[in-house]
């Protein structure tokens, strides 16, 4: 057999439900990946090889145990090596959000998703770099160093899920968890030429997820297409009891099979398509909907008129729910402290030297919006004008199916391009931040390449709960396009 | 809207973080720019507009209530970088 880490998820079941590969031999194809290509991309803060092989020989026994008994149950991702975003906590395991501040941090517990993920069948490889605490649209903002994008290691890889994307992009994975609070899955996707989807808020479990903005955080994943998302999107998704925002509401099976297009009306939106944007990008996302017209869908012009105060409303409610969330790290519970004399000095030495510049930007930011005085011209008032945001999706969603736009206004960056310049770096989730305050899904996925053979990718909004139909759309095209095929040259 | 260096420094003090002189004025900068960006939104007419703080229907779900184990003190010291028994040791806060 060819380069095991080549075959898709789906193939890589397939092989060994047959017998014809073992989880272990998947696993060690993929550690030998890391090891050889995670110096240049340093998509992962950890490595757990010893939890992945034990999990991959139990997966192997209970692989043999179902081509004895194939009327078994088989779990869906049974014996596939996946990598989990650092900011999941896995028991036991190094788990630090990208930042110092959570240096040699092991949690006493596992985040339900990832419990899940290996519930079906998952092995863990290892924890996937991230901006410190999920805030950065380039990774540049963890506190061990950034990512490099495989397409290109001179370019960030998008943020803040870029070391899952780069990792899924390099083959060094066959799927990873990520997490969306702003743009955080979908734009590193895009950036990296992958399938990632953002679910609903509270379609899966924030449980064990290091806060940032908890009405906004989402867990999401990211693999080579749509196909191969359904099933890591399936074992993930639910109701849990410990996190009392999932939503009860029954998952439907994410089937692809049988998907007609017909009729389908797909909205675009003019507020996307604006000045700044990179003319490839727009060239050929607008393309891609000619594909999906060409399958028998409807191309609707639709408006969403407050996509433009997305950014400022983003950018005052997020940073106040981080205020109020990063304020458990205090040197006292968990993580390193930096001895002062008495209480307060302890904390202002500890948070001071532990987070990083972003970090402490954004925590000033929300104290700020939230202080007294300031709170109703900008955190109540961002508020509203959040309600504004989402009504505009809900009128949009009474019109058409499925809203087509681009991810991001641009390619892939290079590393540095936005030096000390954070409203620039915020200017990069223009188009991921209204989904994240509609609380609605998207599916981003690539479309094509720039003139430097960077990708573009395309999202794809759905209403509320619309996973499945994301999913079988991206896949839909994905049947018609090879894009998603294409491999970085490493 | 311009933020002072004094507001900075008031902020940093109510979030418990210690700026360097060079951060504060760092700060100083790149908040005020992201504020003068936020003001903006001062302009939307939001008289009639109830305010989105979830985007899930409020409710308060039920769920039975039964005893379950819950973190043992070991495993909830384990990570902290100073214990006393089965306690978190800090430095005293009164004197």
């Amino acid at each position: 057999m060819a380069d095991l880490t080549d075959l898709s998820l789906l193939d890589a079941c397939a092989a060994l439900r047959s017998g014809e590969t073992s989880s272990e031999a998947l696993t060690l194809a993929c550690l030998e990946r890391i090891e050889r290509l995670d110096p240049t991309l340093h998509a992962f803060l950890a490595v757990t090889a010893e939890l992945a092989l034990s999990q991959a020989r139990a997966a192997d026994l209970r692989l043999a145990e179902w081509r004895r008994d194939p009327g078994l149950p088989a779990p869906a991702a049974l014996g596939i090596p996946v990598a989990v975003k650092d900011v999941l906590c896995l028991a036991g395991e190094p788990t630090t959000a990208g930042s110092r501040i959570l240096e040699g941090f092991r949690p006493p517990y596992t985040a339900t998703s990832v419990r899940r993920l290996a519930a079906a069948g998952a092995v863990v490889l290892g924890k996937t770099n991230t901006d410190e605490f999920a805030m950065g649209s380039s990774t540049e903002n963890s506190g061990f160093g950034p990512t490099y994008n495989p397409w290109d290691p001179t370019r960030v890889p998008g943020g803040s899920s870029g070391g899952s994307a780069a990792a899924v992009a390099g083959r060094l994975c066959f799927a990873a968890l990520g997490t969306d609070t702003g743009g955080s899955v979908r734009q590193p996707a895009a950036f990296c030429g992958v399938t990632g989807l953002k679910p609903s808020y509270g379609r899966v479990s924030r449980y064990g997820l290091i806060a940032f903005g908890s009405s906004l955080d989402c867990v999401g994943a990211l693999a080579r297409s749509a196909a191969d998302l359904a099933p890591v999107f399936q074992a993930i998704a639910g109701h849990d009891p410990l996190d009392s925002t999932s939503v009860t509401d029954p998952v439907a099976p994410a089937d692809l099979d049988g998907i007609d297009l017909n009729g389908m009306r797909l909205g675009v939106p003019e507020e996307y398509f604006i000045e700044g944007i990179q003319p490839e990008v727009e060239a050929a996302v607008r393309q891609a909907v000619d594909v999906f017209c060409g399958m028998g869908a409807k191309a609707v012009p639709i408006r969403l008129p407050h996509t433009d105060l997305a950014l400022p409303v983003y950018y005052l409610i997020a940073p106040a729910e981080a205020s109020a969330n990063l304020a458990r790290y205090d040197g006292i519970r968990f993580g390193p402290r930096r001895a002062a004399e008495g209480l307060m000095e302890q904390y202002l030495e500890t948070r001071g030297s532990l987070f990083g510049a972003e970090v402490k930007r954004r925590i000033m930011l929300g104290t700020y919006a939230l202080s007294a005085g300031y709170y109703d011209a900008y955190y109540a008032q961002a508020q509203k004008v959040r309600t504004l945001i989402k009504a505009d999706f809900e009128t949009a969603f009474r019109q058409v199916d499925l809203i087509a736009c681009p991810v991001a206004p641009t390619t892939a960056f290079p590393i540095g391009a936005h030096g000390d310049d954070p409203l620039a770096m915020y200017l990069e989730d223009v188009f991921t931040l209204p989904a994240n305050l509609a609380g609605v899904p998207g599916i981003a996925f690539p479309v094509g390449f720039d003139g430097k053979r960077l990708p573009i990718g395309m999202q794809l909004n759905g209403p509320y709960l619309s996973e499945r139909a994301l999913l079988r759309a991206c896949h839909a095209y994905q049947s018609a396009t090879a894009w998603h095929t294409e491999r970085p040259p490493l | 809207m311009a933020l002072t260096l004094d507001e900075v420094r008031h902020i940093a003090r109510l979030a418990r973080l210690r700026l360097s002189p060079e951060e504060e004025a760092r700060f100083r900068q790149q908040l005020s720019a992201i504020l003068e960006h936020a003001a903006r939104l001062a302009q939307i007419d939001t008289a009639s507009i109830p305010p989105t703080a979830t985007v899930l229907p409020l409710r308060a779900p039920l769920r039975p209530d039964q005893p379950r184990p819950g973190l043992p003190a070991d495993q909830a010291l384990a990570n902290a970088p100073a214990v006393d028994g089965t306690m978190f040791r800090i430095p005293p806060v009164f004197e």
